[in-house]
């Protein structure tokens, strides 16, 4: 066991477990932080995407001992009314079905448009080819990413 | 105006004293215990009422309008937790936005088909969830009426309003509902007319969006509870293994570990029905507090394991008695594939059989012979399965992802040695089902670890767990043979088909009823692998075997592939083969969504370089045809457009009707493009997402447009019938694109030889 401080949506947590325990579990299990979801544990379905500070990453494969004072974003703290374009879009579009892996879709659409304001086809595409949606809400998913991209570009 | 009594499913609506007050019903404990950090400004966009009413099972009025409508059925991404109480507040006559949804729990006295399954949540619920509404709108009425002492049958009731023209009285539903909840429950009551809709047929949002966009607690894994611990369960490696021994101890040391030990299923004469059903019975559960120590101490644990020997059970299903047989032994994939094409050739079980094919095929100029396969495929929910129990010694309360809690809460009442008035099952939102979470052996499993811990405990398998424990679906093959004269007119048609552990063939659907000469065979292989029904069973192979042999048929006889199968039902309809009855499908609808295709896409006029497949498929009571757009890009090929036509009948939720559409596209073009779990020795060859391959972003088609034919018929399903046909569709266009017709799936690995 160990102890971390971690900075989290903008507030400091401490907290004192095992150094090579994920974000994930991190998040979930000792912190009480459940957006971020468990889906494959070994970064190859997206769903426990966070941004570890512009960047999306799989907290599922993130150390908290790695972590040091880079800042964390999760999904709980992407907005603070769930009023960030790219949710916004979400829910103009209605793009959930079951709802699991959205949060990780959110994260990585929302850490691609940062660096990209933006992004093609083939651009989305790419960013998001690691985020698995077994329930296929793929071109909803394309058209939200775009629709909050257009909402970016007008304002 | 429809009169129906309100006998059927009248339970319902007799006031529940259980549910009184609210404190039942009223929210989830677990959720106000785990609010997220960061979340709690995401406000209720509703005021609450100071006082609840409760008219019947179904829903309560708060004393400032509100209404609360409870959801009864698992949600497992069909959206039914909107579309259901649309349904109720439709015939209630309220407005959509002050209508509050709550997740009832399992309580065989209110509802009834409390599972998602089939397809039929709609279809089954449709009668009881709008009586449920007007059976509510008539006492408010009668209370009104009471009140302003005037006759009931001048109110009207308009958008949460009632009114009286001539006496100028008007209340809100808040102020009558005290009034209407000690009312009787009415005799007989009035249906809305279907012209009269106003929240059935309109596009509404998923009532969890907000939640899940800000991720807020909604799916079993997220469960929290004060002093709950995490386990996580260890079993065979492979199929035709069982456990022997293992050693607690070293593993106990470890941190965070509160304990290590064996659970055992079920007693040898249990009778289990086919959803108990798991292939393994004992397995070594690892209790401690975190998810990550949990894991990390069952990859130290040291177990050994031994060879089972042939199983034979008798297992119920829906009341029936079977007999299903495990053979001992470690089975693998290629061995599989040896025995089935043994089978194919030497068994088969009449299923049926019209005119005299035996003598048709004799005859023939020609005969086109064509064979399918398809391998397991795990369902691979996104959420992995889990479940929460707290167990004391008088009580029961579970609470997780299940599409069956009635049907599993037998089990779980048995292995605890509870009555069933003791075991209470609530249902979390489910990070998917496909049918996987028909089969709830997870609840069993986290009912007897909580007992044997005394704690509230959260059961959670990884997905390395989860894809290797079995239910899959099955593996299937089939040969189509159709018989030609010298005019190439179709004179017989012969479909055999087989698989593990079950047969995918449905002798009586089309093209049953269309031809003079048919037959249609089938035949079993046992195996000891555990399979089980994943979206729209046998259909998902069957559909695109039949529609790809139906394409490569139809360019046989030198005739368009729409109107090929449009002949065909035309046959089926005016003067079908067989007792009419017999034939599964109304031929009418069939090609109504076939037409509707057609000219939606403009079929016949695809621009250069964009290669076209039909299929259109009958399943769940529901039609759908697709015509799926290819074209190639750097030799790759690429799905550019899928217009999907389908007739449900009355579509309830329009565009959520549209993106299970999309979804079914998605989904079907994923599975029968990429997907597959083989066996080596017993054991999967793919336990996580690095070896099995799910379809991704960039693989999805570039766009899909849906279109529903318009009619009254009472809703029939909708979240499997768009999966099963867009597999032809893509085998099709694929031999349109590339010269190559598919056969075996996952297409991805089958390397057919250029043709034509």
């Amino acid at each position: 066991m160990a102890a971390f401080s971690l900075k989290i949506n903008g507030s400091q947590h401490e907290i004192d477990v095992d150094p090579t325990t994920p974000m994930l579990w991190v998040l979930r299990d000792h912190l009480q932080m459940v957006g971020t979801k468990y889906g494959c544990g070994i970064a190859q379905c997206g769903a426990c995407t966070v941004h570890l500070g512009d960047n999306a990453v799989r907290s599922c494969q993130l150390p908290v001992s790695s972590v040091g004072d880079q800042e964390i974003t999760t999904i709980e703290g992407l907005s603070e009314n769930g009023d960030h374009p790219v949710q916004e879009a979400w829910l103009e579009v209605d793009v959930p079905q079951c709802g699991y892996c959205q949060a990780g879709q959110i994260m990585t659409a929302s850490a691609l448009l940062k660096k990209n304001p933006n992004p093609s086809d083939e651009d989305i595409e790419k960013a998001m080819n690691g985020n698995i949606c077994r329930c296929g809400t793929y071109t909803r998913i394309k058209k939200a990413v775009k629709m909050a991209a257009n909402t970016n570009q007008n304002s | 105006m429809t009169h129906i009594k309100t006998k059927l499913g009248r339970r319902a609506f007799i006031k529940n004293t259980s549910l009184a007050g609210g404190g039942l019903v009223l929210g989830f404990s677990w959720l106000n215990s785990c609010k997220p950090k960061g979340a709690e400004a995401v406000a209720m966009e509703l005021e609450m009422p100071k006082e609840w009413y409760e008219i019947n099972g179904y829903l309560k009025i708060g004393d400032n309008g509100v209404v609360t409508i409870m959801s009864p059925n698992p949600e497992i991404g069909q959206n039914v937790r909107t579309s259901m109480p649309m349904i109720v507040a439709d015939e209630l006559e309220v407005d959509w936005k002050n209508v509050v949804v709550e997740q009832a729990p399992l309580n065989t006295n209110l509802y009834s088909w409390q599972v998602a399954g089939g397809s039929r949540s709609i279809s089954s619920s449709w009668q009881n969830l709008r009586m449920a509404g007007a059976t509510a709108r008539q006492m408010l009425k009668e209370a009104a009426a009471r009140t302003w002492q005037v006759p009931v049958g001048e109110i009207t009731a308009i958008a949460g309003v009632l009114s009286h023209e001539a006496s100028g009285n008007s209340a809100g539903y808040g102020e009558m509902a005290s009034a209407a909840a000690s009312l009787e429950v009415p005799e007989e009551i009035e249906l809305k007319e279907i012209a009269d809709f106003s929240i059935i047929g309109t596009s509404r949002k998923n009532v969890d969006g907000k939640k899940i966009i800000t991720g807020q607690p909604l799916f079993g894994l997220d469960v929290q509870r004060e002093d709950m611990l995490i386990a996580s369960l260890v079993h065979p490696p492979a199929f035709g293994m069982k456990l022997k021994s293992f050693d607690a101890e070293s593993v106990k040391k470890m941190p965070g570990i509160h304990d290590v030990f064996s659970i055992k299923l079920y007693d040898e004469d249990y009778k289990k029905n086919t959803f108990h059903f798991t292939a393994f019975n004992e397995l070594v559960a690892v209790v401690g507090e975190s998810t990550w120590q949990v894991f990390q101490a069952k990859k130290a644990l040291n177990v050994e394991w031994e060879n089972t020997s042939d199983i034979t059970e008798t297992v119920t299903m829906f009341g029936n008695e079977m007999e299903v047989t495990f053979p001992a032994g470690m089975e693998d994939s290629e061995t599989h594939t040896t025995k089935l094409k043994d089978l194919i050739s030497t068994k088969g079980k009449v299923a049926r059989k019209d005119g005299d094919p035996e003598t048709a095929f004799k005859n023939a100029a020609k005969i086109i012979e064509r064979s399918y396969s398809c391998p397991f495929l795990a369902h691979n929910t996104m959420e992995p399965m889990n479940f929460f129990a707290h167990v004391t010694e008088d009580h029961a309360e579970l609470l997780g992802p299940t599409q069956t809690p009635e049907w599993m809460e037998p089990a779980v009442a048995e292995v605890l040695g509870l009555p069933l008035e003791s075991i209470d099952i609530q249902m979390t939102r489910q990070g998917g089902g496909f049918g996987r979470r028909l089969y709830g052996h997870f609840m069993v499993e986290t009912a007897l670890i909580s007992k044997k811990m005394k704690a509230p405990v959260k059961l959670v398998y990884s997905r390395e767990d989860d894809m290797t424990q079995g239910i899959y679906r099955p593996a299937y093959y089939a040969t189509y043979r159709a018989a030609l004269d010298a005019d190439n007119n179709l004179t017989a048609f012969h479909v055999k088909g087989g698989g593990i552990p079950e047969s995918p063939i449905f002798a009586n659907r089309f093209p049953a009823g269309a031809i003079d000469n048919y037959l249609a065979e089938d035949f079993t292989m046992n195996s000891n692998i555990t399979t089980g029904a994943f979206r729209a069973p046998r259909s998902n192979f069957i559909a695109g075997a039949e529609q790809s042999f139906l394409d490569e048929l139809a360019e046989e006889m030198g005739k368009d592939p729409i109107d090929f199968r449009l002949e065909l039902l035309k046959r089926a309809q005016e003067n079908p083969v067989g007792e009419k009855e017999t034939n599964d499908y109304d031929a009418v609808r069939y090609a109504g969504v076939l037409e509707l295709v057609k000219e939606k896409a403009n079929w016949g006029q695809a621009e250069a370089g964009v290669h076209r497949g039909v299929s259109a498929y009958f399943c769940h009571q529901s039609y759908v045809a697709q015509v799926l757009d290819m074209v190639m890009e750097n030799n790759k090929p690429i799905v550019q457009k899928v217009t999907a036509a389908i007739d449900c009948g009355i579509v309830v939720n329009p565009d959520a009707a549209s993106n299970l559409s999309e979804g079914g596209a998605i989904d079907g073009i994923g599975h029968a493009m990429y997907s597959g779990l083989t066996f080596k020795d017993g054991a999967p060859e793919q336990n996580n997402f690095d070896r099995y391959r799910l379809i991704r972003h960039s693989e999805a088609p570039k766009s899909i447009e849906t279109h529903f034919v318009q009619n009254d018929i009472d809703p029939t399903g909708m979240g499997e019938p768009p999966f099963p046909p867009i597999m032809g569709a893509l085998a099709n266009a694929l031999y349109k694109a590339t010269g190559r017709r598919h056969y075996h799936q996952p297409f991805i690995t089958d390397k057919p030889p250029l043709v034509g």
